[in-house]
């Protein structure tokens, strides 16, 4: 479904941005207010709820046991599959996951992935036959713009929260014991920050009203260390040298802000 | 070859108690309803029951793109229910299955008679319910939930539709069967109401009854509708006041 910006909205945006105001009020590198709460589904090995501004995002991780890929015996498997619920907002529509919903799922897991907020090689139970494959499960349940950023933290918020129950080898079978359960192995915090360009300017936390008039997205992956881990720009408008140095410098700060919300 | 094997006791501890939960046969699980919980869906609620945890939004009455659907004299109540993949023990995998494609379509048929559908002839309201967690008698907490999100989204209705189910666990006809109930008891009975009028809008049953006992369970159901029907006008109350 086609969704219209009428023409009045994208002016008044790009006036007030023109004039170093956005349309709540916020600074040009200030978040909406956050929230995160964790293990809020039992049934769920792991599971956060986040939400910036009026986005929400409902997220829960399920390992189970599986077979390692040929190439990597010794890797445990992280799958990640985000849901745009059309619960979430009226252009989304139920089926098969569209081209925003892959990329979403993409982003986040490649923000993870090379983050390394999970240490794979320990969730090996016996190489080349058995591992961890640990599903994280998004499902977006209210969309007001920037999910990227409440997607990243709302999942290393839900991979930290995750336990599974140690493993033993006994006569070649493997015997959960799920009274002695375990954190996941959990050893960096890899955030995101996304900033929507409006006017030749880059605003971090873009709401709904300012995505729709975007030029052009840039999502920076930052570990705890300040090191870029992921990145993906968005949209049709191009982005110049020295905004992108400049963001960058900005998700420094803002990524270590956003990285006290976790527990 | 490698089996895995867990070492953990499943215990129900039906043993005990004659309910898993040590709940009366009468008794509903604890529940809680919050209306308007979503930013942009026209109306929501939230709905925790015992351990399900049930969220329903509603758009509409908005243009219905599908023309082959399209009713020249009334809106079309389309329902879509979706399970979550972290909801169940073992990981669902996501999107529709045979299962929620036939709750989703009683779930419509069991809402569509307390709307004024021939207000709005033409278009379509789109209810969309979501198991985040399941612990047995979701399709009765999503039509409970989506009514009172109908109502959040201020459709026009007669009576506001809820739902519960009755059964017989362990021999005893018992209302709002549990999960390990629901699993391992003898019968389950499903039943959508308006309770203005007592009109049964959704009966579904399977298991094993006699005539008296699916009597009594009918009768239990109903009992249980009323009493969740309180918490539903309480939840509209909440968020718009007496």
């Amino acid at each position: 479904m086609v969704h219209i910006v009428p023409e009045i909205i994208k002016e008044s945006v790009t006036n007030l941005v023109k004039n170093g105001e956005r349309t709540d009020g916020r600074a040009f590198d200030e978040y909406r207010e956050i929230s995160l709460e964790t293990g809020i589904i039992e049934k769920a090995e792991g599971s956060a709820r986040v939400k910036i501004g009026k986005t929400q995002i409902v997220i829960g991780t399920k390992p189970q046991i599986g077979t390692p890929f040929g190439d990597t015996p010794n890797v445990g498997v992280l799958m990640t599959n985000t849901e745009l619920l059309p619960m979430a907002a009226p252009n989304f529509e139920s089926g098969p996951p569209d081209e925003n919903s892959v990329e979403l799922s993409r982003v986040t897991d490649r923000c993870i992935r090379e983050g390394k907020v999970v240490d794979l090689e320990k969730l090996c139970i016996v190489e080349g036959e058995k591992v961890w494959m640990v599903f994280l499960d998004l499902h977006v349940i209210d969309y007001d713009g920037n999910l990227m950023d409440a997607a990243v933290l709302g999942s290393v918020a839900a991979l930290m929260n995750t336990k599974i129950p140690t493993t033993k080898i006994e006569n070649d079978e493997i015997v959960l014991d799920y009274e002695n359960m375990m954190p996941l192995p959990i050893n960096e915090k890899a955030l995101m920050c996304t900033f929507a360009k409006i006017d030749g300017e880059l605003i971090i936390d873009p709401s709904l009203e300012e995505e729709e008039i975007m030029g052009a997205r840039l999502s920076i992956g930052m570990t705890e260390d300040g090191n870029i881990c992921a990145m993906q720009k968005g949209g049709a408008q191009p982005l110049d040298r020295e905004k992108i140095l400049k963001v960058v410098s900005i998700a420094k700060m803002k990524t270590a802000e956003l990285r006290t919300h976790l527990p | 070859m490698i089996i895995i094997i867990t070492n953990t006791n499943l215990n129900t501890g039906t043993e005990t108690s004659a309910r898993a939960d040590k709940r009366a046969f009468d008794e509903l699980r604890n529940l809680k309803i919050e209306a308007g919980v979503l930013e942009r869906a026209d109306g929501s609620a939230y709905l925790e029951m015992g351990g399900n945890k049930v969220l329903a939004a509603v758009y509409g009455p908005r243009e219905l793109f599908v023309r082959r659907l399209m009713q020249p004299n009334r809106a079309v109540l389309r329902c879509k229910y979706n399970m979550a993949p972290f909801s169940v023990d073992d990981r669902k995998r996501p999107g529709p299955d045979r299962r929620s494609v036939e709750i989703s379509k009683i779930t419509s048929d069991a809402l569509s008679p307390a709307v004024f559908l021939e207000k709005f002839p033409r278009s379509t309201i789109d209810v969309y319910i979501e198991v985040l967690e399941a612990e047995g008698g979701t399709r009765c907490a999503g039509i409970t939930a989506a009514s009172v999100a109908l109502a959040d989204a201020g459709i026009p209705m007669r009576d506001m539709v809820v739902a519960c189910a009755a059964g017989k666990s362990d021999g005893n006809v018992v209302l709002d069967l549990s999960e390990v109930e629901d699993k391992e008891g003898e019968a389950d009975l499903p039943i959508a109401m308006m309770p203005r009028t007592g009109e049964i809008t959704l009966l579904q049953m399977d298991g094993d009854l006699t005539e008296e006992e699916f009597q009594q369970a009918l009768d239990l159901a109903i009992g249980g509708c009323k009493k969740i029907n309180e918490e539903q006008k309480k939840a509209i109350k909440n968020r718009y006041g007496e």
